[in-house]
C-alpha cells in the first residue's frame, strides 16, 4: 500500500513513529497518487464523509435532550425546537443530514455503476459500501422512529409487521423486536440504543471502506488502471482535498436551502401529530430515500414474497461485481450499456415516485412493469451483455486522450516530465 | 488430514473443548437475546373489561388491548345476513362468520391488518366491511379478508360475555 519509506524530520516524530506509525499513515494520505482525471463525481466520497460525521455530532447532542420514551418522546422533541438554545438547528441539520446523506449516497453509487467501479480488483470496496449503504437504511429508519409522531408510530409497525412474512416464527420475531404484542414504549427505547450504535459501525465500515480503497488505488472515468505513482496520478494532498473541498461547499449550499429556508419540505406534516395506537394515517409513506423499495414491496400481491423482493433488490447490488460480466469497465467505452444504465436511472426514479403514489389501478401496473425491469436489469442485460456488446476500444493510458483534447494536458505532460 | 490418520486423544480433547465452549458462549449469549422479549410487566396487562351496553347498533368502538386495537361491533342485521351468505369458497382465508361471532350481533376482533399491522378503516372498501389504508386490504363485515395483499382475516382475540353488558378481553 504505501511506496515510499517516510522518515519523520524531528527526533521527537521518529521516536513515535517508530512506535506506533502514525504519522506514515498521514504521509501516505497526503501522498496517495490519484488518477488526475477524476471529475466531480468523484467528490461524493469525500462529502459522504462530512455527512457522517455531521450526523454523529448532531446526533449526540440531541442525545443530551431527547427522551427515548413513549410518554415524553414527542415531547421532549418539541422542548429541543422550542426551549433548547439553537436546539431548532440541531435538530432541522440532523434530520434534513439523513436526507443530505442518501442524497450523496445515491449519487455515489450511480457513480459507481457508470464507471464500473465494482468490478475486479474492487469487488470488496463495494461490496463493503453495499453493507453501509443497508445499515444507513436501518439506521435511517430508526431514527425517523424517535420523535414519536405518526409516522413515526406507522413506519415502525408496518416495517417491522415485515418480518411476521417469515413462516411458523414470524409472530415470535415481531413480538421479539417490539417487546411487547405492538410497537410500543420498549420498541423506542430500544430503536434509540441501536440508533446510536450504529452510526458507529458505519464509521468503522467506511474506515475499512477506505482501506480497501488504498490498495488497488482509485479507479478513474476512463476506468484503465493507472500506474502509480507516475504522470496519470496526481498526489491526493492539495489536489484532490482542495477540489473535495470545492465540492463539499456546492454541496452545503444545498444542504443550507434545506435547513433554513425548507426545513420540513422532505418531511411529512403527520409526524407533527403525537404517535396514536388507535389510528392510522390515511396515507402512509416512508421517507423519499426508501420509496424504490417500498413501491417493490407494494408490487408484488403476496406478502412472503414482497418482503422477499425487496430484500433481493439490495441483494443484487451485492453480488453486482458477478452479475456484470464485461472486463471493460467505463460507460464511456460501452455504448449499449450506457443506454440501460439511463433506463435503469429512469426505472430507479419511476419506482421511486410510485411508491409515494397510492397502489392501485395504473400506478400498481407501472410500479409492476418497473419492479420486473429492475430485476431484468441486473440478472439478464448486465450478463448477457457483457458477451453481447461491441466495445469501443480503450486507450493505452489517461494521459493518451487527455493529450488529444485538450492544450491544458499538454502542458501538464510538459510540465510532469 | 492428508493421509488417514486414526483420531488421537489430542483430537477428542480438541472437538470436546470446541464443543463445550459453543455451548458456553451459546448459554451467555442467550439472556442478551431473551431480554428483548415480551417482559413481565407487558404481559401482565393481558386482560381488559370492557362496557357495550351504550353501543348501538350499526356502530363499534375501538379499545387498546396489549397495545393494539380492538374492534367492538354491533352488527346491524343486514351486516349479519351479508357476512352469512358468502360462499366459503369465495374467501382467500376461508372461516364461518358463525365461527368468528359466537354471538352474530357481536364481531369482536384485533382492529389490526394482517398485512403489516396498520389499523383498516371501518365503513369503507368494496365489501362494506373495513379498508386498510396503507397497502389497499378489503375485509367483510366479517372481518374476513377479501381482496389485497393481506394474507389473513383479522383475528379474533379471546374474549367472553362476563354478563350482557360487559365483555372480557384476553
Amino acid at each position: 500500500m504505501s511506496d515510499h519509506n517516510y522518515v519523520p524530520s524531528s527526533k521527537l516524530g521518529k521516536w513515535f513513529n517508530d512506535r506506533l506509525p502514525l504519522l506514515s499513515l498521514s504521509a501516505h494520505l497526503r501522498e496517495y497518487p490519484t488518477p488526475k482525471n477524476l471529475n466531480y463525481w468523484w467528490t461524493f466520497g469525500g462529502i459522504l464523509t462530512f455527512c457522517l460525521l455531521g450526523q454523529i455530532i448532531t446526533g449526540i447532542v440531541l442525545a443530551m435532550h431527547y427522551v427515548a420514551q413513549a410518554d415524553l418522546a414527542f415531547e421532549s422533541v418539541e422542548h429541543i425546537m422550542r426551549d433548547v438554545n439553537y436546539g431548532w438547528l440541531i435538530r432541522y441539520f440532523h434530520a434534513n443530514g439523513s436526507s443530505m446523506f442518501f442524497l450523496a449516497v445515491y449519487i455515489h453509487i450511480f457513480r459507481s455503476l457508470y464507471y464500473g467501479s465494482y468490478k475486479s480488483p474492487r469487488e470488496v470496496i463495494w461490496i463493503i459500501g453495499m453493507i453501509i449503504y443497508f445499515l444507513m437504511m436501518m439506521t435511517a429508519f430508526m431514527g425517523y422512529v424517535l420523535p414519536w409522531g405518526q409516522m413515526s408510530f406507522w413506519a415502525a409497525t408496518v416495517i417491522t409487521n415485515l418480518f411476521s412474512a417469515v413462516p411458523l416464527i414470524g409472530e415470535s420475531i415481531t413480538n421479539w423486536l417490539w417487546g411487547g404484542f405492538a410497537v410500543d414504549s420498549p420498541t423506542l427505547t430500544r430503536f434509540y440504543a441501536l440508533h446510536y450504535l450504529f452510526p458507529f459501525l458505519i464509521l468503522g465500515l467506511v474506515i475499512l471502506h477506505i482501506w480497501a480503497l488504498h490498495v488497488p488505488g482509485n479507479n478513474n472515468p476512463v476506468g484503465i488502471e493507472v500506474k502509480k505513482p507516475s504522470k496519470d496520478t496526481v498526489p491526493f494532498h492539495p489536489y484532490i482535498v482542495i477540489k473535495d473541498l470545492f465540492a463539499l461547499l456546492v454541496f452545503l449550499t444545498l444542504f443550507a436551502f434545506f435547513v433554513f429556508y425548507a426545513p420540513n419540505l422532505l418531511g411529512h406534516a403527520d409526524n407533527y401529530i403525537e404517535a396514536n395506537p388507535l389510528v392510522t394515517p390515511t396515507h402512509i409513506v416512508p421517507e423519499w430515500y426508501l420509496l424504490p423499495f417500498y413501491a417493490i414491496l407494494r408490487s408484488i400481491p403476496d406478502k412472503l414474497l414482497g418482503v422477499i423482493a425487496m430484500f433481493a433488490s439490495i441483494f443484487v447490488l451485492v453480488i453486482l461485481p458477478w452479475l456484470d460480466t464485461s472486463k471493460i469497465r467505463s460507460a464511456l467505452f460501452r455504448p449499449l450499456y450506457r443506454q440501460f444504465y439511463w433506463l435503469l436511472v429512469l426505472d430507479v426514479l419511476v419506482l421511486g415516485y410510485m411508491g409515494a403514489l397510492p397502489p392501485e389501478g395504473i400506478y400498481l401496473l407501472i410500479a409492476r412493469v418497473a419492479t420486473a425491469y429492475y430485476f431484468i436489469h441486473f440478472l439478464v442485460i448486465l450478463p448477457v451483455l457483457g458477451f453481447k456488446e461491441k466495445t469501443i476500444p480503450l486507450p493505452l493510458s489517461i494521459s493518451e486522450p487527455v493529450l488529444n483534447e485538450s492544450i491544458d494536458g499538454a502542458q501538464n505532460n510538459k510540465m510532469s516530465t | 488430514m492428508s493421509d488417514q490418520k486414526k483420531p488421537k486423544r489430542r483430537d477428542f480433547l480438541y472437538t470436546a473443548s470446541y464443543a463445550f465452549g459453543a455451548v458456553g458462549v451459546g448459554a451467555a449469549i442467550w439472556p442478551l437475546i431473551d431480554q428483548m422479549n415480551p417482559d413481565a410487566s407487558v404481559k401482565a396487562l393481558a386482560s381488559t373489561e370492557v362496557d357495550v351496553s351504550l353501543i348501538e347498533p350499526g356502530k363499534s368502538i375501538t379499545v387498546l388491548w396489549r397495545g393494539k386495537p380492538v374492534f367492538i361491533k354491533r352488527r346491524t342485521q343486514e351486516e349479519i345476513a351479508e357476512a352469512r351468505s358468502v360462499e366459503l369458497d369465495d374467501l382467500i382465508d376461508p372461516e364461518k362468520d358463525e365461527d368468528r361471532a359466537k354471538n352474530p350481533e357481536w364481531l369482536v376482533m384485533l382492529g389490526v391488518c394482517t398485512h403489516l399491522g396498520c389499523v383498516p378503516l371501518e365503513d369503507k372498501g368494496d365489501y362494506n366491511g373495513w379498508f386498510c389504508p396503507c397497502h389497499g386490504s378489503h375485509y367483510d363485515t366479517s372481518g374476513r379478508i377479501r381482496k389485497g395483499p393481506a394474507p389473513q382475516n383479522m383475528q379474533i382475540p379471546k374474549y367472553e360475555f362476563v354478563n350482557n353488558n360487559t365483555i372480557k378481553i384476553g
